[in-house]
């Protein structure tokens, strides 16, 4: 099932550029747009975009989070030179420098899979009143869901390190 | 402060975590 293993690769990429590209959009983009339309008076303010943009960027951003995560973790099972085990394993007694970089961005991105469906998915439904909470809870909902996507945004750069590092080699 | 609160604070962290990680790596690796 050789196609087969290519194909998830490509769409572990394709999936992978999606949610880490929406990641960025909410943190390079969206945050301070929401932050400074708040701030000007005389500006048409964010509502709009928490009802119109917000709620769309969310569906792809956790829907494509969960996509790349389970082929990327179809790749391991399938891909010769990996192993499931032996990545999440982080390739400990085996001297494989290759399993030991797929394995830490391996297990980067399964933190990160789970601060969007545990952390930023949750709070967030409170914050765009998707789910009934009262002020106070959606100050807290949007603390939460900001570090959340913020430590995403963190752990998003050794993790594109690593992947890359376990094809061309870690950088030093 | 919290240094995620800013776009540099998170990009600092995520490139002295990529170096720490590194040395993780090589040590486990053994290489």
């Amino acid at each position: 099932m050789d196609i087969l293993m290519h194909l998830d690769r490509w769409l572990h990429l394709v999936a992978g550029v999606m949610w880490i590209g929406l990641l960025y959009y909410f943190n390079f983009v969206q945050v301070p747009a929401m932050a400074e339309a708040g701030a000007d008076s005389d500006g048409p303010g964010p509502a709009a975009i928490g009802k119109y943009v917000a709620p769309r960027a969310l569906f792809w951003f956790r829907w494509a989070a969960l996509a790349t995560w389970l082929s990327g973790a179809y790749y391991l099972w399938a891909a010769p030179y990996y192993s499931l085990h032996g990545a999440f394993t982080l390739g400990i007694g085996l001297n494989n420098v290759q399993l030991t970089s797929i394995g830490l961005g391996a297990w980067l991105g399964t933190v990160m899979l789970l601060n969007v469906w545990g952390i930023i998915w949750p709070n967030q439904k409170k914050v765009l009143g998707l789910k009934p909470a009262t002020d106070e809870e959606k100050a807290t909902a949007k603390r939460l869901a900001f570090l959340a996507s913020r430590t995403n945004t963190a752990l998003s750069i050794p993790m594109l390190l690593f992947m890359h590092a376990s094809v061309r080699g870690l950088p030093f | 402060m919290n240094p995620l609160d800013s776009i540099l604070g998170t990009i600092v962290t995520g490139l002295i975590l990529s170096v720490v990680l590194v040395f993780l790596a090589k040590a486990i690796a053994g290489v």
